[in-house]
Formats: C-alpha cells, structure tokens, sequence
C-alpha cells in the first residue's frame, strides 16, 4: 500500500529559503501571507497490506533516513 | 602513521587530502565506500565534496554506506576521525558529533578564505599549536551549524565547541560569521575529542604557491600528535 510522509522544519529552525519564497509572492501579488515554510514529502509504496504495519515501518524510515530528528518533525499519512 | 581517506561518490576533496595527508608523513590509502573493512589507521578522513550529490540532505546517504559501520566502530572505540566539509556534514548525520548543517543563512554558495579561531587545544588535533588564528579555505552551501538549546548548553559544558569564524584578529563578531553558524561555530568534536568535524579545508593551505601555509602548520603538528 501507498504511504506518504511530509517532512516539516522545527518552528525553531530558521528557514531562509522558506522566507525568499514568501518575499517572492509577495513581489506578485500575494501580500496577506504571515509565513512561509518549504518541507519535504515522500510516496512510499510499501510491500504491505496492513495499514498500521505499513505506517510503522514508514515511521521506521523517517526515524532512521528521510527526516533528522534534530531539526525536523514528521507526519504520516496512508494514502491507498 | 597510516592514514585512510574514504572516497564516497561525489566526493571531491578525496586528492586533496590524499596529497595533504602523504605530504607530512602520513602514508595514506584511500577506501572506497562500499569496502566493508577499514584498513589498519591512526586517522580517518572523511573529505569534502558533494557525495551523493547531496540527496535528501548533505551526508545523509553517504552516512548509510557499507563504510560507515567501520568508520563508527573505530571512532566509538576512540580512534581518531576527522571530517571536512562534506565529511562533517555525513559526521553529524551518523550521529558522531551532535548538530546540524543548514544552508547558508544568505542562501548563497560561499567559496573564500576565512580566518577561524581554535577554541580548544586539549586533544590530538590542535594541542601544541603555537597560534590561535589560521587562515583557512571554507567553500560550502550547507555549513550553517545549528543543534537544539539543549545540545548547545551539553556541547558547552563539554567543551565540544572546536573552532570559531573570526576575523585576523580573533574577534568572533556575527559579522565575521560567513554562513549564520550558531555562535560562529565552524568545528565541533565529540565529547570524547577524537571525532572532529569542520567546514575549512586546512588541505587547500598547503602550498605558498597557491593559498598559504596554514594548513601545513596544522598537519606537521597532527602527525606529531598522534605519533
């Protein structure tokens, strides 16, 4: 089954790139945006069928590779 | 002395450093990262580069590959690892020393000589250096350090904190600060003080001719250290 993980920076965690994104919308137009925040998300298409298994080893890969604890959170989200 | 230098895909500093290291009386072998065993080594160099082309974040697949197993036991069994740049990078990835590299604060590639200050001498990479202040090469997107409050006050305490950015005098001001580092942090060790990662390349100080003499400062006295 599908599984995806949306990887997000700490709200402590300075993100300049983030901001460079919201200072370029605002150069077009949109000029109501408090903050801007780039992350990163994963489709995982796991050989598994059970839901809460495949979450858990999702959760496994997050842990050990796709986010750095130190600077980053998760979320996990069955997709199929 | 036997040193090794891992090279990983990408990795561009791996010569550089293989020319530094034999220079000043390492005898060196260079490993490939998918090589299971570490040669018999009184030091480890992960060098610069861009391994694996920085996928998902700088170091982080380099820090998975087969060598590393080897590379972790050696350091956790006190042998002594040094990473630059790209290598530091995959250091705070495997864990090894704490913290992060972001990307630079001005989201800009910065390739220019800087001046770090040491902060502490009590360990086999920088004990007996007669000078504080080097000039060294820093060239990275990715060297903006960063831990959690916690991490900072243990690495404090610790007295983990390895090298500063500064200008020639010493000052550590924000503004000689090149990429937003916490603190103007540029290296960092491990409690234990046998696990050092930093950004500046001391292996592009090696010649007159074409940089400066810092770097060779810095090895002649490594090697004699670690004798």
């Amino acid at each position: 089954m599908k599984v995806s993980a949306i990887i997000t920076l700490k709200k402590d965690v300075l993100d300049p790139q983030g901001k460079v994104i919201q200072q370029a919308l605002d150069g077009i137009g949109f000029n109501h945006v408090n903050e801007v925040r780039q992350g990163k998300y994963f489709e995982i298409d796991v050989e598994e069928n059970d839901p809460v298994k495949a979450k858990k080893i999702v959760e496994d890969m997050c842990k050990k590779l796709l986010a750095n604890l130190v600077i980053e959170n998760y979320q996990i989200i069955e997709t199929q | 002395m036997k040193s090794s230098v891992i090279t990983f895909p990408g990795s561009n500093c791996d010569r550089d450093m293989d020319v530094a290291l034999n220079k000043f009386g390492f005898k060196n072998k260079m490993v490939w990262h998918d090589d299971n065993e570490l040669p018999k080594s009184d030091l480890v160099v992960l060098p610069g580069g861009f391994s694996y082309g920085d996928y998902l974040r700088c170091g982080s697949m380099a820090s998975k590959s087969k060598i590393m197993h080897s590379v972790i036991n050696f350091a956790k069994s006190g042998g002594l690892v040094m990473g630059i740049c790209n290598g530091f990078q995959i250091l705070v990835e495997t864990g090894l020393v704490p913290g992060v590299l972001l990307r630079n604060k001005y989201l800009e590639f910065i390739c220019k000589n800087i001046f770090i200050k040491i902060k502490n001498k009590d360990n086999p990479y920088f004990k007996n250096l007669d000078k504080d202040i080097f000039e060294f090469h820093i060239a990275h997107n990715e060297g903006n350090y960063f831990c959690t409050k916690d991490q900072l006050k243990e690495i404090e305490d610790n007295n983990q904190i390895a090298i500063y950015y500064c200008d020639n005098n010493g000052q550590t001001e924000d503004q000689f600060n090149p990429n937003g580092s916490l603190k103007n942090i540029a290296g960092i060790f491990n409690k234990q003080k046998n696990v050092l990662g930093m950004m500046p390349h001391p292996e592009r100080m090696i010649d007159q001719s074409l940089s400066g003499e810092d770097g060779s400062l810095f090895f002649k006295n490594l090697i004699n250290n670690i004798k």
